[in-house]
């Protein structure tokens, strides 16, 4: 199982809380799902945020917050330290946004505040895109885990650039990679965990869903089977035909 | 004073972060605090003093992706 910042955790699905039906579904979806770590965000407090915090501790998984929204280094450092303080965890799921239409990572300032974080003590999972010299970066700055966008957040388009995820993991074969954000079907799930990253972090693709806690499940066994796909040492791919029933032996019928 | 909380304007009596919680009904929540943009940490809101103006963030951990 995927090992962050000498943690383990139980499963390679990384689960969001947002949008989902209700605050039953939502728990029911992680019991699903076998979660192994749930991401949470900070917002003004008025007067859901304590029920809501007693939801998240009782679904028995770690709590990633994250700094979703910021369009700053600043304001995501504020919103990480405030993250620390009332969820007791020194993680924190780094977003920058630099583009309002794509919610694509400002790198420059993601770099930047991820520097500042781990100065600061912090264990930052940033949420970048796969360009391998912004991860370089992200890697000097003290992060011990990239994960790279596998498209726009929501759109449920899979992974948008599959070649570029795959030179990444070639690239950081011993970094802890998540492919975070874009997965819409159980399949782009499976077809990340092939290419060997340590796990999938996915929300709108289950909360959305007509049935979110099937849908959970149907992410879970995916994730698990490409998992054990690419354990299992796959073929490579090949442009022409190879029979795969013995040649040798076949009766002269001509 | 003049204060803004959570974006909303409000007049308090209050004259530290720990006395506007409590005026907010908020003195024994969990929540974090940050005033204009800088965190002030829980031990620190007792004596963190407010001026006039000053832009006060109190967040929960809500839900997220």
């Amino acid at each position: 199982m995927p090992v962050f910042y000498g943690t383990e955790v139980a499963s390679p699905l990384m689960l969001g809380t947002a949008q989902y039906p209700s605050p039953a579904i939502l728990a029911a979806a992680f019991r699903a799902s076998g979660a192994g770590i749930a991401t949470v965000s900070l917002r003004r407090e008025a007067g859901g945020g304590q029920d809501f915090l007693r939801l998240i501790e009782g679904l028995g998984v770690p709590i990633l917050p994250n700094t979703a929204g910021c369009h700053s280094a600043r304001e995501a450092i504020t919103t990480a330290q405030m993250a620390r303080e009332l969820l007791g965890t020194d993680w924190i799921k780094l977003e920058v946004i630099g583009h309002t239409d794509l919610l694509s990572p400002d790198v420059f300032q993601l770099v930047e505040a991820a520097r500042e974080l781990t100065a600061q003590g912090f264990r930052v999972f940033p949420y970048c895109t796969e360009d391998l010299s912004v991860c370089d970066r992200l890697l000097a700055a003290g992060c011990e885990v990239l994960m790279p966008w596998g498209a726009p957040i929501g759109s449920g388009l899979g992974l948008a650039n599959p070649h570029g995820l795959r030179a990444l993991r070639a690239a950081f074969p011993d970094v802890p990679l998540v492919v975070d954000a874009g997965i819409g079907l159980p399949s782009h799930a499976a077809q990340a965990m092939e290419m060997g990253y340590d796990a999938v972090l996915l929300n709108t693709a289950v909360a959305k869903a007509g049935d979110p806690v099937a849908m959970a499940r149907a992410m879970a066994g995916a994730i698990e089977s490409g998992r054990a796909a690419c354990a299992a040492d796959p073929i490579e791919p090949r442009d022409m035909a190879t029979p795969s029933t013995p040649v040798i032996g076949k009766a002269f019928l001509a | 004073m003049k204060l803004t909380i959570n974006g909303e304007p409000r007049e308090l009596a209050a004259t530290t972060v720990a006395e506007a919680l409590a005026a907010e009904g908020l003195g024994e929540a969990r929540v974090a605090t940050a005033l204009n943009g800088d965190f002030v940490p829980a031990a620190l809101r007792a004596t963190t003093v407010l001026s006039p103006g000053d832009a006060l963030e109190v967040v929960a951990p809500m839900q997220g992706g």
